[in-house]
C-alpha cells in the first residue's frame, strides 16, 4: 500500500488542532460551539479513517502500513511507522475515545484558565501524538513522541481542572520527566550499542531486536525503559501521581490520561522491553510479577478506603494495570493475550466510569462519596449506567473486561499458582470497591440537595452509549479483538523464546493450588 | 641588570591592591586599588619583557593600559550614577543582586 | 435492544473432542457419553435462554414506554421457554437411554493459545430437569408477581430483573463449559443483587444486596481458581474434556479441584461458612425470595457438585468435605429457623437447612446424586409454595413479617392456608407428600454411609418439623395478635393460582420417584450405586416419622398450647439468643474479616499518603529546600564575591603548582 495511511492518521488531528486554535476568538458561546463542532468533526474523521485502516488490516500480516524515511542519519534515527495487532487496538481505542471525550466534555472547559477552544485543540493534539506513539517503530521517534504527549496533557490538567490542578499537573510532569530521563539514558545506550555493532547506528525496532546485547548491558538498558513505563502505567510504588492527576483534571482529561496515555506504559513494555531485551525481561519476571500483584491488591485496598470518587477510580486503575503487567510478564499466550485485550477493555470500562461519575459530580458539585446518597431514585438512567460501568470494572462475566482478566489469571496460574491465588483476591476486592461506592452514592434515602438532580441528557447518553455497547458486545464476542491480538502474541513469545506449558494431566498438582482451601 | 626588585615591587603593589579591594568599602578607594593591581601587572609585564629581552610584555602592557583607561571611564560613570541615586559610594550598600 | 445472542446464527455441531480426551474407562465415567449433535427441535435450544434475555433487554432499555404491558411480556417469556423445555423434555424421553444428551455450539467465545472456550449449550438428563424447574416454577412466580407487585410503580423493572435472572440461571444449567457455567453463575449473582436491593431506597436492602454479592464473590474465587487449575491440568474447561480426562489426573489435583468447587458452591448455596448473606437477602420482594433464594439460584451449588461428579467421584476427601459442609449447614439453618420471628427468615433458615440435605446427599457420591437432585426438585416446589404463601400473608397484612403479629389467620385466607399446609406437610416429610419421599432417601443413604451423619440428618428432620410447625401455628392458629388497622384478606386469583399449582406439585412431587424413575433417568449423568444401610427401608421410615412426630409435638406443646406474646421475650436461654443472632455468623465475619479489613484499608490509605506519596513529595521538598539554602550564598556583597574569586585563583594556582612541582 503506497498511501501513507498512518502518517495521515496522526496528522489529521494535529492539523485539526491547528484549525481549532486558529478559529476566530469570538466572545460568547457561539464561537465556542463552533470550535467544539470542528473538534468533534475532526475526531470523527479520524475514527472513520481508523476504521478504514482496521478493515484493511491483514490479521496474519505482521507489521503493515510501514513507512520509513531517514530522519537524522547521524543518530540512525528514522521516521518509521507501522501497525501490528496491538498497535491497531490501541489506535482504535484512541480514535474511539477522543470523540466520546469531546462529546462528554462539551461544557467542561468553560471554567478553565484558558479559552474553550484551546481545550479542544489540546485534546486533538493529544490524539495525534498518541496515535504517533502507538505506530512508531523507531525507538528514537517513539521517545520523542512519548515525551511530546506530556505537553498537551500538562496543559489539559493544569488549565482545566479542579482546585489543586497546578499541583497535580506539576507532579505528573515531574514524575513523567524523571521516567523519560531514565529512558533517554537507555535510548542513548542503544545508540552506542548499535553503533558499535558494525552495521552502523540504527534506531529501527526491527534491527534493534536482532542486536546482540550482552547480559549485563541489556539488563541496565531494560531497567531504564521499564522504570519509565512503570511510572507511566502506573505500577506500585510509583503510582502516586495518578490519583492526584486523575482527580484534578476534568473527567475527559482523566479518561484520556488513564485510558489512552497510561496504556503507552504497558504498550511500551510489550514492544520495547520484551521486543528488544527478551533475556532481561525473563530475568526480571519474578520481581515484576511480585510488583504487579502488589499493585493489584494495593490499588484495590486503597480504592476501598477512598472518599473521593475520582481518586477511587484512579486507584482501581492501579489495580487493573497490575493485572495487565502481570499478564505481560508471565510470558505465556493466555496471560499475554489477556493483557493486551485488557488494555483495550480497561480503556472502555474506565472511560465509562470516569465519564458517568463526572456527570454525577458536575450535578452535585462535589467529588466526595459522603455527599451523595439515594441518587438512583432521582436519576435512574445515570444510576443504571453507573452500575453497568462499575460491573464492567469489577469484571462481571458477560462484560468485556472479564474475558481479559480471566485470561490473565489463567496465564498467571500456569506461571505460578500461588501468584494466581493472590491475584484472584483482587476480584473480591473489586466487588467491594465498586459496590460500596454504588451503595453509598446511589442507594438509601435520597439526600437533601439531590432531590432535584436531573437525569442524564441526550448528549451525555450519546457519549456513553458507544462505550456500553462495546463493553457488552466484546463481553460476549471478543473474537474480533482476539483474532487481531493472537498472532502478535505468538510473535512476541517467539522473540522471548517462551512456550506455553503443556497440560499436566498425570503430573501431581502443585502444593500451592491445594493450599487454597485452608 | 637584575629585574628581581621590580618583580618583588610588582607583587607587593598587587597584594596591596588586592587587600584594598577586599577590605575597603568606599567604591572610589576600591576602584583605585583595582588600578593599583592593574599597574602592578603592568610593572611585572615590563620587567619580564626586559628579563626575556623581547617586546611582547611591553606590548601587553599597552593593551592593559588601554583597557584600564576604558574601565576607568565606565567604572567612574557607574560610581557617580550610584552615588547620585543612593547618596552613598559604599560597595556594600549596592547589594541588590543577592538571592 | 437487540438480544445479545441472536445476532449469531447458532451452528449446530457436536461438541468437538479435543485431542486430550482419551477415552475414559466407561465403568466409572458414565458422564463421558458423547453428547449428540443437535437436530430438530434441539437446534432451537438457544431460544430457551434468549427469550427471557430479550424480555430483560426490552423491559430494561425500553423505559416508561413499556410500563403498561411490561409485566405481561415479562411473564410471557419464561412461559415460552417452559413450553420449549417441555417439548425438548418429551423429545429426550423418546430417545434411547444412552443418547439423551444434546449439545449445541453457538459460537467460539474466545481462544488464546491452547485455551479454547465455546459458547456451547448442553441439554442432558440433568440440565433438562433444571430447565423445567427454573422455567416452570419461574413462570408461576412471574404470574404471582403480577399481582404481588401491582402497586409498585417500578413493576416493569422488577420483571426485567426477573427475566434477566431466568436467562442467567438457564445459562448456568445449560452451559457446556465451566466458564459458560460461570457466566450464568455470575449473572444470577447480579440478578440476585439487583432484586435483593430492589427497594434500594431502604438502606438495609442496599446493604444486604451488596453483602450477598461480595460473599458470593468469595465463593467465585473458588470457581475461578478451579477453572484455572483445570486449564493447567487438562488444557480445557469443558465438561466433556474434563470428564474424559479426569480419571487420569492425580488424586491431589482432583481433591484441590473438588475443594475449590465446593468453595464456589458454598457461596452460591449459602452453606457454612459462606452462609451469612441468605438471611439478609430476605430484604428483597417475596417472589424473589421464592424464586432465587429458595427454588433455583441457591441450589446452583448442588447442581455444580452433581455436574462435577467426574471430579468428586475420584476425590473422596473432597466428598467428605462436602458431606461435612452439608451436615453442619443443615443443623445450622434448622437451629436459626427455630428462633426467628420473621416469617421469611424462618423460611430462609429452612432453605439453608434443606440445601444442607442436598449437599450431604451430593457428597455421598454416586449413592446420593440422584437423591440430591430429587430433593432439590421437591424442595423447589414446596419451598416456592411456602414463600409465595408467606408473601400472600404479608400482602394481606400490610407487609408485616413478624409472626408474633399474626395468629389465627386461617379463616381470613383459606386458600393461602390450605396451600401453605400442603407445603408444610411436604417439608416435614408427612408420609405420602413429596418431601417424605425425597428426604427419607437422603437420610437412608446417610445412615448407610456413616451412622453419625445419618443421626445428624435425622435430628435435622426433627428440628425441621419443630420450626415449621411453630411457623404454621404462630401464623394461622393461636390467638389473633395483629393490630387493629390490619385487615387480613385473601389475595387475588393471579396470586392464588400459582399457589394452588405449587401446592399440588408439593403433594405429588413424589411421583418422580415412582419405580425409581429419577435414579434411572439420571444414571447416565450421575452414575448410580446402591448402598445397603443394613436395616430394611421401613425401619427408617418409622424412625423418621417418629422423629418428625416428636418435633411436631414439641412445637405444639411449646407454641400451640401456650399464649404467644406479641413481642419477642427478652429473657431467653443462651441457645435462643445465639440462634436469633444467626449463631454469630455475622459477628464472626465482622470481627475477623470486616474490622481488620477496615483497619488495613485505613492504615494503607494513611501509609500511601504519608509514606509513599510523602516520600515523593519529600524528595521534591528536599531539592527545593536545599536550593533555597544554596541560594543564600549569593549575598550581593561585591567584596565577598571578590574574596571568593581570590580564593578560587589561589586554589587553582596552588593546584597548578602542586601538579607542576610534583
Amino acid at each position: 500500500m503506497t498511501f501513507s495511511w498512518l502518517t495521515v492518521l496522526g496528522a489529521v488531528p494535529l492539523i485539526g488542532a491547528v484549525a481549532v486554535a486558529l478559529l476566530p476568538q469570538g466572545r460568547g458561546a457561539r464561537a465556542d460551539t463552533l470550535s467544539k463542532q470542528v473538534a468533534l468533526g475532526v475526531s470523527l474523521l479520524v475514527l472513520a479513517l481508523t476504521i478504514y485502516v482496521a478493515v484493511q488490516y491483514d490479521v496474519d500480516g505482521g507489521m503493515q502500513f510501514v513507512e520509513q524515511y531517514e530522519w537524522i542519519s547521524a543518530f540512525g534515527a528514522y521516521y518509521a511507522v507501522g501497525l501490528d495487532g496491538i498497535g491497531l487496538l490501541m489506535v482504535l481505542l484512541t480514535a474511539i475515545l477522543t470523540p466520546v471525550v469531546i462529546l462528554a466534555s462539551w461544557n467542561d472547559a468553560e471554567a478553565g484558565r484558558w479559552s474553550v477552544k484551546s481545550f479542544f485543540a489540546w485534546i486533538l493534539v493529544l490524539e495525534g501524538l498518541s496515535i504517533g506513539v502507538f505506530v512508531a517503530i523507531d525507538v528514537f521517534l517513539f521517545y520523542v513522541l512519548f515525551e511530546a504527549t506530556l505537553i498537551p496533557i500538562y496543559f489539559l490538567i493544569g488549565g482545566f481542572g479542579g482546585a489543586r490542578r497546578s499541583y497535580a499537573a506539576t507532579k505528573f510532569l515531574v514524575y513523567s520527566l524523571f521516567g523519560g530521563l531514565l529512558m533517554l539514558a537507555s535510548v542513548i545506550g542503544l545508540y552506542v550499542l548499535s553503533n558499535g555493532s558494525g552495521t552502523g547506528a540504527t534506531y529501527l525496532l526491527s534491527e534493534l531486536s536482532q542486536l546482540p546485547i550482552d547480559e549485563e548491558t541489556g539488563r541496565w538498558l531494560f531497567l531504564g525503559f521499564f522504570v519509565a513505563f512503570a511510572i507511566k502505567a502506573p505500577m506500585w510504588p510509583v503510582h502516586t501521581w495518578l490519583p492526584d492527576a486523575a482527580s484534578e483534571g476534568t473527567p475527559g482529561t482523566s479518561v484520556l490520561l488513564v485510558s489512552v496515555l497510561d496504556k503507552i506504559g504497558t504498550f511500551g513494555m510489550i514492544r520495547f522491553c520484551l521486543g528488544i531485551f527478551p533475556e532481561a525481561s525473563a530475568w526480571a519476571t519474578p520481581v515484576v510479577v511480585a510488583l504487579a500483584i502488589v499493585s493489584v491488591l494495593y490499588g484495590a485496598l486503597l480504592a476501598i478506603g477512598q472518599n473521593d470518587i475520582r481518586r477511587l477510580i484512579a486507584y482501581t486503575s492501579v489495580s487493573h494495570f497490575g493485572f495487565i503487567v502481570l499478564g505481560i510478564f508471565v510470558l505465556n499466550s493466555q496471560g499475554h493475550a489477556g493483557a493486551v485485550l485488557y488494555m483495550f477493555n480497561h480503556g472502555l470500562s474506565t472511560a465509562a466510569l470516569f465519564l458517568v461519575t463526572g456527570f454525577l459530580i458536575s450535578r452535585r458539585g462535589s467529588k466526595l462519596i459522603s455527599d451523595f446518597g439515594g441518587a438512583e431514585k432521582v436519576a435512574p438512567v445515570l444510576a443504571g449506567i453507573f452500575l453497568l460501568a462499575g460491573l464492567s470494572s469489577l469484571s462481571l462475566p458477560g462484560l468485556a473486561p472479564f474475558v481479559s482478566e480471566f485470561l490473565v489469571l489463567v496465564g498467571t496460574f500456569s506461571y505460578s499458582p500461588a501468584a494466581a491465588v493472590l491475584a484472584t483476591f483482587g476480584i473480591v476486592l473489586a466487588a467491594l470497591y465498586i459496590l460500596i461506592m454504588y451503595q453509598r452514592t446511589m442507594t438509601g434515602p435520597t439526600r437533601p440537595g439531590l432531590d432535584a438532580m436531573p437525569d442524564l441528557n441526550v448528549r451525555e447518553i450519546a457519549a456513553l452509549a458507544p462505550l456500553l455497547v462495546l463493553l457488552v458486545v466484546l463481553g460476549f464476542y471478543p473474537k474480533p479483538a482476539l483474532a487481531v491480538i493472537n498472532p502478535g502474541v505468538e510473535t512476541t513469545l517467539e522473540q522471548v523464546g517462551k512456550t506455553d506449558p503443556e497440560p499436566t494431566v498425570s503430573v501431581p498438582a502443585s502444593p500451592d493450588a491445594e493450599g487454597v482451601q485452608e | 641588570m637584575t629585574t628581581e626588585p621590580f618583580v618583588v615591587l610588582a607583587a607587593l603593589l598587587f597584594s596591596i591592591g588586592a587587600l584594598g579591594v577586599l577590605v575597603r568599602r568606599n567604591a572610589i578607594v576600591v576602584f583605585m586599588c583595582v588600578e593599583l593591581m592593574l599597574n602592578a601587572g603592568n610593572l611585572a609585564l615590563v620587567s619580564f619583557a626586559r628579563q626575556h629581552g623581547n617586546l611582547d610584555g611591553q606590548v601587553a602592557a599597552f593593551f592593559v593600559m588601554v583597557v584600564a583607561a576604558a574601565e576607568v571611564v565606565i567604572g567612574l560613570a557607574i560610581i557617580v550614577t550610584i552615588f547620585r541615586t543612593r547618596r552613598s559610594a559604599s560597595v556594600d550598600d549596592a547589594s541588590l543582586l543577592k538571592y | 435492544m437487540s438480544p445479545l445472542l441472536t445476532s449469531f446464527s447458532p451452528v449446530s455441531a457436536a461438541l468437538p473432542m479435543s485431542s486430550l480426551m482419551t477415552p475414559a474407562p466407561m465403568s466409572e465415567a458414565a458422564s463421558a457419553v458423547a453428547p449428540a449433535a443437535a437436530e430438530g427441535v434441539f437446534s432451537l435450544m438457544w431460544l430457551i435462554i434468549v427469550l427471557p434475555a430479550i424480555g430483560a433487554a426490552v423491559l430494561l432499555l425500553g423505559g416508561r414506554a413499556t410500563d403498561r404491558w411490561g409485566h405481561l411480556l415479562g411473564a410471557a417469556t419464561p412461559i415460552a421457554s417452559f413450553v420449549l423445555g417441555v417439548v425438548m423434555f418429551a423429545q429426550l424421553l423418546g430417545r434411547p437411554e444412552d443418547d439423551r444428551a444434546v449439545a449445541v455450539t453457538l459460537y467460539d467465545w474466545f481462544d488464546a493459545g491452547a485455551y479454547h472456550v465455546e459458547m456451547g449449550l448442553l441439554l442432558d438428563q440433568l440440565s433438562v430437569l433444571f430447565v423445567l424447574l427454573i422455567t416452570g416454577v419461574g413462570s408461576l412466580i412471574h404470574i404471582y408477581s403480577i399481582g404481588y407487585m401491582a402497586h409498585d410503580d417500578r413493576r416493569r423493572r422488577f420483571f426485567g430483573y426477573l427475566n434477566l435472572f431466568v436467562a442467567a440461571m438457564l445459562m448456568l444449567v445449560m452451559g457446556s463449559d465451566y466458564l459458560t457455567l460461570f457466566l450464568g453463575w455470575e449473572g444470577v449473582g447480579l440478578a440476585s443483587y439487583l432484586l435483593i436491593g430492589f427497594w434500594q431506597y431502604k438502606n438495609s436492602a442496599a446493604v444486604a444486596a451488596k453483602k450477598a454479592f461480595v460473599v458470593n464473590r468469595v465463593g467465585d474465587m473458588g470457581m475461578a481458581l478451579a477453572v484455572m487449575l483445570m486449564f493447567a491440568t487438562f488444557g480445557t474447561s469443558s465438561f466433556a474434556g474434563v470428564s474424559a480426562a479426569a480419571s487420569e489426573a492425580s488424586v491431589s489435583t482432583l481433591t484441590a479441584l473438588g475443594l475449590l468447587l465446593l468453595l464456589a458452591a458454598c457461596g452460591k448455596s449459602a452453606q457454612v461458612p459462606l452462609q451469612s448473606w441468605l438471611l439478609d437477602a430476605m430484604e428483597g420482594p417475596t417472589p424473589v425470595s421464592a424464586l432465587i433464594h429458595a427454588a433455583t439460584m441457591v441450589t446452583a451449588g448442588v447442581y455444580l457438585v452433581v455436574r462435577s461428579d467426574f471430579i468428586f467421584n475420584e476425590a473422596p476427601a473432597a466428598r467428605t468435605a462436602v458431606v461435612v459442609v452439608g451436615v453442619v449447614t443443615l443443623l445450622w439453618g434448622a437451629i436459626i429457623g427455630c428462633a426467628k420471628d420473621d416469617i421469611k427468615k424462618v423460611l430462609a433458615g429452612s432453605t439453608m437447612s434443606q440445601i444442607g440435605y442436598m449437599m450431604l446427599a451430593a457428597g455421598l457420591g454416586p449413592a446420593g446424586y440422584a437423591f440430591a437432585i430429587f430433593h432439590l426438585l421437591t424442595h423447589g416446589f414446596f419451598k416456592a409454595n411456602m414463600f409465595l404463601g408467606a408473601g400472600s400473608v404479608m400482602h394481606g397484612m400490610n407487609d408485616e413479617v413478624d409472626m408474633r403479629r399474626y395468629g389465627a389467620l386461617r379463616p381470613f385466607m383459606p386458600v393461602t392456608f390450605l396451600t401453605f399446609a400442603m407445603g408444610y406437610l411436604a417439608i416435614i416429610g408427612f408420609p405420602g407428600f413429596s418431601g417424605f419421599w425425597s428426604k427419607d432417601r437422603i437420610i437412608e443413604v446417610a445412615f448407610a454411609e456413616n451412622i453419625w451423619v445419618g443421626l445428624a440428618a435425622l435430628i435435622g428432620a426433627g428440628i425441621t418439623a419443630f420450626y415449621m410447625t411453630r411457623l404454621v401455628l404462630m401464623t394461622f392458629f393461636t390467638r389473633r395478635r395483629w393490630a387493629e388497622e390490619a385487615h387480613p384478606h385473601e389475595s387475588s386469583a393471579v396470586m392464588t393460582m400459582p399457589l394452588i399449582v405449587l401446592a399440588a406439585l408439593s403433594v405429588v412431587g413424589g411421583v418422580l420417584a415412582l419405580g425409581d424413575w429419577i435414579t434411572e433417568w439420571l444414571s447416565p449423568v450421575a452414575g448410580i450405586e446402591h448402598h445397603e444401610a443394613g436395616l430394611p427401608a421401613w425401619v427408617f421410615t418409622i424412625l423418621i416419622t417418629v422423629t418428625v412426630a416428636i418435633g411436631v409435638a414439641v412445637a405444639w406443646v411449646l407454641v400451640g398450647k401456650r399464649d404467644v406474646s406479641s413481642t419477642a421475650p427478652a429473657n431467653v436461654s443462651v441457645a435462643t439468643k445465639a440462634a436469633r443472632a444467626d449463631l454469630y455468623g455475622d459477628a464472626f465475619n465482622e470481627a475477623v474479616l470486616m474490622r481488620p479489613g477496615q483497619y488495613l484499608t485505613r492504615s494503607l490509605v494513611y501509609a500511601d499518603n504519608k509514606g509513599i506519596d510523602g516520600t515523593v513529595n519529600g524528595v521534591g521538598g528536599l531539592i527545593g529546600g536545599s536550593s533555597g539554602w544554596l541560594r543564600r550564598l549569593q549575598t550581593g556583597f561585591v567584596r565577598s564575591y571578590a574574596l571568593a574569586m581570590l580564593s578560587g585563583v589561589v586554589l587553582v594556582v596552588a593546584a597548578l603548582l602542586a601538579v607542576n612541582l610534583a
